[in-house]
């Protein structure tokens, strides 16, 4: 699905990306894990074309995408749900789902707003509200909503976990494995590393800009190695 | 002072709050997506009016001006097409001090260039028959091609409002004044937006200069002396904002208008000390905020 091939991003001078490669495969939930500042933003934004590697090719279905603009990228295939509170407060919940189901106008796929709605009900409530004030569980659900509406055959999740209160973290994990179960390709960059490595398949771990450890979730969290540089508590379980 | 002087006073007062409107929404608009203040602004309104004056002076018939009304605003909303791929698409990163030296070598490019095309001699448009003369309003008799520039200055105002709140457009605008990262990401082409965005912007002040032609002289000076008035309007009613713009002109007109009946003399002080105090009051102007309309 994806095949990210050595790339090298810089922000000015300082070069935030020393040559990662890694490969999503079609349906697969892979996780990008890694302290703060390790790069897992920065990837996401390589992909999608907003601080575009210096260096390096990124492929999506075969297809080189690297050099294209952000746009050309979302509409190769690519959902991009950001980390934060990126939704466009200025407009109602109901106005940025059109917005987005207007830039999707073209794509084929299961996703409208109706389906959208179906998934979030709590945004059909919302839907006249200004989106700047929404919680941020709400806000969560309207970004994952938007970029669903592109019909993507990859979605990026951009720490989704950040900030949401433990009931909404369990939420998301219903969320995210039901578009699992609706073979969507997935990568999720996660700072809360025991939910990304309940839920994926896959796990790379970044560290000052280069990838340290690869494999299968199930042996990342189980490496004693692992869990120490991660930080993770044995007893805390996700999701 | 009477009623009649009050209705007067009042008319011509809401006549130079509309034509301020008219340039400065343009302006206003074009910096609350683009955060670009652009000096050349006046000069493409001044197209506008020259555009208007050599429709009048090719052949003088009425139903030019409509012709010219329809047509001006999309001639210099090419010119402000042209001009942003060119030129201002490249330092929407680049720091103020840039963009402000960009749109000036705009506006010294632009003014040359009309130097060239229509000389240093005022042009003049006729207004058309059918707006020429008076019309009683309120008792007294005023001049009907300023009651048609206050009508097209509302009509301005609720189109825009309009666009920006009923609009695919306008919420695309909004967004990208926002975020246009994340608008990109949904899949607008967010360069073309911007495009959109100035082209219509320069359009509105072209629109501006073809409504205002036929009350002034049309000189190469008119560009230069309406961009400082229409810039402190903008800022007063707070830039980005359009309603902002209806606002400040208003008070600028009234301002203007009382000005000049006590103490004419100081009267083109009056709209730069009301600027000091608004600012004084809130410095991000009567309808700013960071971001939005």
């Amino acid at each position: 699905m994806l095949k990210i091939d050595e790339i090298h991003t810089y922000y000015g001078q300082s070069h935030i990306l020393q040559g990662v490669s890694l490969e999503i495969a079609a349906g697969e939930c892979v996780a990008l894990l890694g302290r703060n500042g390790a790069g897992k933003t920065t990837t996401m934004r390589s992909i999608m074309g907003m601080t575009p590697p210096r260096r390096g090719r990124i492929a999506l279905d075969g297809a080189e995408i690297t050099g294209l603009s952000t746009h050309q990228i979302a509409r190769a295939g690519i959902g991009y749900v950001p980390s934060g509170r990126r939704v466009f407060s200025e407009l109602t919940v109901r106005q940025n789902l059109d917005l987005a189901a207007h830039d999707a106008k073209g794509t084929v796929g299961p996703w409208t707003v109706e389906r959208v709605l179906e998934m979030f009900p709590k945004l059909v409530e919302l839907s006249g509200r200004g989106a700047g004030f929404l919680s941020g569980g709400e806000q969560q659900m309207l970004k994952l909503g938007r970029a669903l509406l592109r019909n993507p055959k990859l979605l990026l999740l951009d720490e989704p976990t950040e900030g949401l209160a433990p009931v909404v973290v369990k939420d998301l994990f219903r969320w995210i494995k039901r578009l699992m179960r609706e073979d969507l390709s997935i990568l999720l960059s996660e700072q809360n590393s025991s939910f990304a490595l309940n839920i994926s398949d896959r796990g790379y771990i970044l560290e000052k800009g280069q990838i340290r450890f690869s494999a299968p979730s199930s042996e990342l969290a189980n490496s004693r190695e692992i869990r120490t540089y991660l930080g993770i508590d044995s007893k805390t379980v996700a999701g | 002072m009477n009623l009649q002087v009050i209705v007067i006073e009042g008319l011509s007062a809401m006549t130079t709050a509309a034509s301020l409107f008219i340039i400065a929404a343009g302006l206003s608009l074009i910096f609350g997506a683009l955060r670009v203040i652009n000096v050349a602004h006046g000069t493409l309104y001044m197209y506008g009016a020259y555009f208007m004056a050599t429709l009048f002076a090719a052949s003088g018939s009425g139903w030019l001006f409509w012709v010219g009304l329809l047509v001006a605003p999309l001639f210099v909303a090419a010119i402000g097409a042209i001009a942003e791929v060119t030129l201002l698409r490249r330092v929407y990163e680049r720091d103020h001090l840039v963009q402000l030296l960009v749109t000036y070598s705009l506006f010294l490019i632009l003014s040359d260039l009309a130097l060239r095309f229509w000389g240093t001699a005022s042009l003049s448009a006729n207004q058309p028959p059918s707006l020429s003369g008076a019309a009683m309003v309120g008792g007294v008799m005023f001049p009907a091609y300023d009651l048609f520039v206050i009508g097209c200055a509302v009509a301005m105002g609720l189109a825009l409002w309009a666009l920006l709140g009923r609009t695919m457009l306008g919420w695309k605008i909004r967004a990208a004044v926002e975020d246009p990262e994340t608008l990109a990401a949904s899949g607008t082409n967010v360069k073309r937006l911007f495009t959109l965005v100035f082209a219509i912007g320069s359009g509105l002040a072209g629109f501006g200069g073809a409504v205002i032609a036929p009350l002034q002289s049309v000189d190469p000076g008119m560009g230069q002396s309406v961009i400082v008035s229409a810039f402190i309007v903008a800022v007063i009613g707070g830039l980005g904002s359009i309603a902002g713009a209806a606002i400040g002109a208003t008070l600028i007109g009234i301002v203007e208008a009382v000005g000049i009946f006590y103490l004419p003399s100081w009267a083109p002080a009056f709209i730069f000390v009301a600027m000091i105090v608004v600012l004084a009051v809130r410095p991000v102007g009567l309808m700013g905020q960071k971001l939005g309309y």
